[in-house]
């Protein structure tokens, strides 16, 4: 009975949060943002534990594996916007993921976070199942990071499209790899609503992101942990 | 649509082998994005009624909910999370933002030199239902 409970309840607050995202036409109104506050509340009142939760949802949460494959077709029709792109793309991650790592374990320290807290911080710009994976490995919290990472996702669905605006990124391209870079699927899906361009090219850096902090976690775990 | 998510899960099937056998620190999903994106690319084949884009597309129109159970789970941390507010705040947002723009910023700077190319579909504010 659980089961089929919480599946409808999840897929119902989802449906809830896109009626809101289209009722409000607000980027605040994220769909999965407005779903987890619902559910975690439901979830609260019923007294129900969120390892049930996760229990009786595995069914929702399997079907993210299909679905980043499936990131490959935006990808493909963007294929000959690809020429001439990987060194450059290549070169801008790289980049990214040094400062998105350093920076994160820098402003733990000086803001007084403890060592586990600097090692959970390290690699919450990648996609969830990486996270996770490279966090138990540099001795984090592993779950935590995974919050962290889908925190930053919201966020970034939320505001990332006005934010690179600001920072004066208009090229669709260099908007959409940023956004995969540092915010991984969550940023991705937003990304796939601005535009083609950007959703593939997000994808893309979601990816090649996984990659490269992969390769330069150890890297910087040495020098900086 | 059944001939599309059997593409689907068996790019997934073979990436998590190739994941298990080499031990790549990737997960399984990701490599199979890639070996898709390679069939994709061998097959030329992108018809609006091609089975494997029809449930791809679908998918992805969707991906917010499949990140739900997972969402949840920060619910389980708000304590920690409350703890160490000021550190976790600063560093999440703060480092988002630096990675965000040096991305960004670098790309732009090669950007100039490689033209957006043809073609206008894709352009800003085109919405996927």
């Amino acid at each position: 009975m659980s089961v089929i409970l919480w599946l409808f309840v999840t897929v119902a607050a989802y449906e809830l949060g896109r009626w809101l995202r289209a009722r409000t036409r607000s980027p605040l109104a994220q769909p999965v943002a407005v779903a987890i506050v619902i559910v975690g509340a439901l979830l609260a009142v019923s007294g129900t534990s969120y390892d049930d939760y996760a229990d009786a949802t595995t069914l929702i949460s399997f079907l993210l594996g299909p679905a980043t494959v499936a990131l490959a077709i935006p990808l493909y029709h963007q294929v000959s916007r690809l020429k001439g792109m990987v060194v450059p793309v290549l070169v801008a991650l790289t980049a990214g993921a040094v400062v998105s790592m350093v920076s994160g374990i820098l402003l733990v320290r000086w803001l007084g976070g403890s060592d586990v807290l600097e090692r959970t911080m390290a690699s919450k710009a990648v996609t969830t199942p990486v996270t996770i994976e490279l966090t138990a490995r540099l001795g984090g919290y592993p779950e935590l990071s995974a919050a962290f990472a889908i925190v930053i996702g919201i966020v970034a669905a939320m505001v990332a499209p006005r934010v690179l605006t600001l920072l004066g990124i208009r090229d669709p391209r260099a908007r959409g790899v940023a956004v995969g870079a540092v915010s991984h699927g969550i940023g991705t899906a937003r990304m796939l609503e601005e535009s083609c361009i950007e959703g593939a090219f997000s994808g893309l850096a979601m990816g090649l992101t996984a990659v490269v902090t992969c390769l330069l976690l150890p890297l910087v775990a040495y020098l900086l942990l | 649509m059944i001939v599309g998510l059997l593409w689907l899960l068996g790019c997934q099937l073979a990436g998590t082998v190739i994941v298990e056998l080499t031990g790549i620190p990737l997960p399984g999903p990701v490599v199979g994005m890639l070996l898709l994106f390679i069939v994709l690319v061998l097959r030329r084949r992108d018809g609006e009624d091609d089975p494997i884009i029809q449930v791809g597309d679908y998918f992805l129109s969707h991906l917010q909910l499949f990140f739900i159970p997972a969402g949840v789970g920060v619910i389980a941390y708000l304590a920690i999370i409350r703890d160490a507010a000021a550190p976790i705040v600063v560093a999440l947002l703060g480092s988002w933002l630096l990675g965000l723009a040096t991305v960004g910023w670098v790309l732009t700077l090669f950007l100039r030199r490689v033209p957006p190319t043809v073609g206008t579909d894709g352009a800003p504010g085109e919405e996927i239902e």
